[in-house]
């Protein structure tokens, strides 16, 4: 510790398990997630502008690198909704922090059920060369 | 720890920040999810176009969806990068700095997003 400060790396070392991993992920996804509806809301703003200055904006996404950055998205949102209501629950009943790595376990398993779908969903498109 | 006292707006604000934040994630959940396998996954972004946004936006239904969606995504987003500017921006005129260009940029995106869900009218711009 640097004068009460943390470092980045003694951040990284702090405690360094899985729910320290949990939570970087959490933020992370959060902070991905916000910079997307930012740039979904300036998108959106060009319908007032009429449908050619709205499906020329949106032509930007119908790309392979889209597709991809879709993914992503699908991952942030997934994971940052079942992440936060793990820790919500966790929250609303104290008790339970004491099986945080089994919930951590479990709320892994349901992202992953629900993500894996989606991502070949979008994946096949892609694949066929539709993008 | 000494230093960080002050740093963290404790009180009435934070709690009521905490528990929006677990709030409008329990809400959030149900309607971001079902709009992003609707509109990603139901239709993909190969197809979207004026059209099909001027057809949801027919009724009152998908508008208001829309625009309670906006709201708590927005306002969620905002107050979780407070926190995170919170936790790794130490010095005080940088935090007030950071803080109001994301307040600002929030409210700014809020007022776009917002008027256009109000306001759009496909009408204008039919042939």
């Amino acid at each position: 510790m640097t004068g009460g400060r943390v470092t980045f790396r003694e951040g990284l070392r702090y405690r360094g398990g899985l729910n320290m991993y949990a939570w970087a992920l959490h933020r992370l996804t959060g902070l991905g997630v916000l910079a997307f509806l930012a740039v979904h809301i300036i998108e959106t703003f060009f319908l007032t502008l009429g449908p050619d200055a709205y499906n020329a904006a949106i032509s930007i996404y119908k790309s392979p690198f889209f597709k991809v950055a879709e993914i992503a998205l699908t991952f942030a949102v997934l994971y940052h909704a079942v992440n936060g209501i793990r820790v919500t629950i966790q929250d609303f009943w104290p008790a339970l922090w004491r099986y945080e790595r089994a919930f951590i376990w479990a709320s892994a398993a349901i992202f992953v059920l629900a993500f894996v779908p989606l991502a070949i969903l979008s994946i096949l498109p892609l694949l066929r060369g539709e993008y | 720890m000494a230093s960080y006292a002050g740093a963290r707006p404790s009180g009435r604000f934070e709690v009521i920040a905490w528990l929006f934040m677990r709030v409008s994630g329990i809400v959030l959940l149900v309607m971001a999810m079902t709009h992003l396998v609707i509109m990603h996954y139901g239709i993909t972004v190969n197809e979207l176009s004026f059209d099909i946004v001027a057809q949801r936006w027919d009724g009152p239904f998908w508008r208001l969806y829309d625009f309670v969606l906006l709201g708590l995504a927005l306002f969620h987003g905002a107050n979780g990068a407070r926190v995170v500017i919170n936790d790794y921006v130490y010095s005080k005129g940088w935090r007030l700095l950071s803080t109001t260009l994301l307040v600002t940029a929030s409210v700014v995106l809020m007022i776009i997003g917002a008027w256009v869900v109000i306001t759009f009218d496909a009408a204008r711009f039919a042939v």
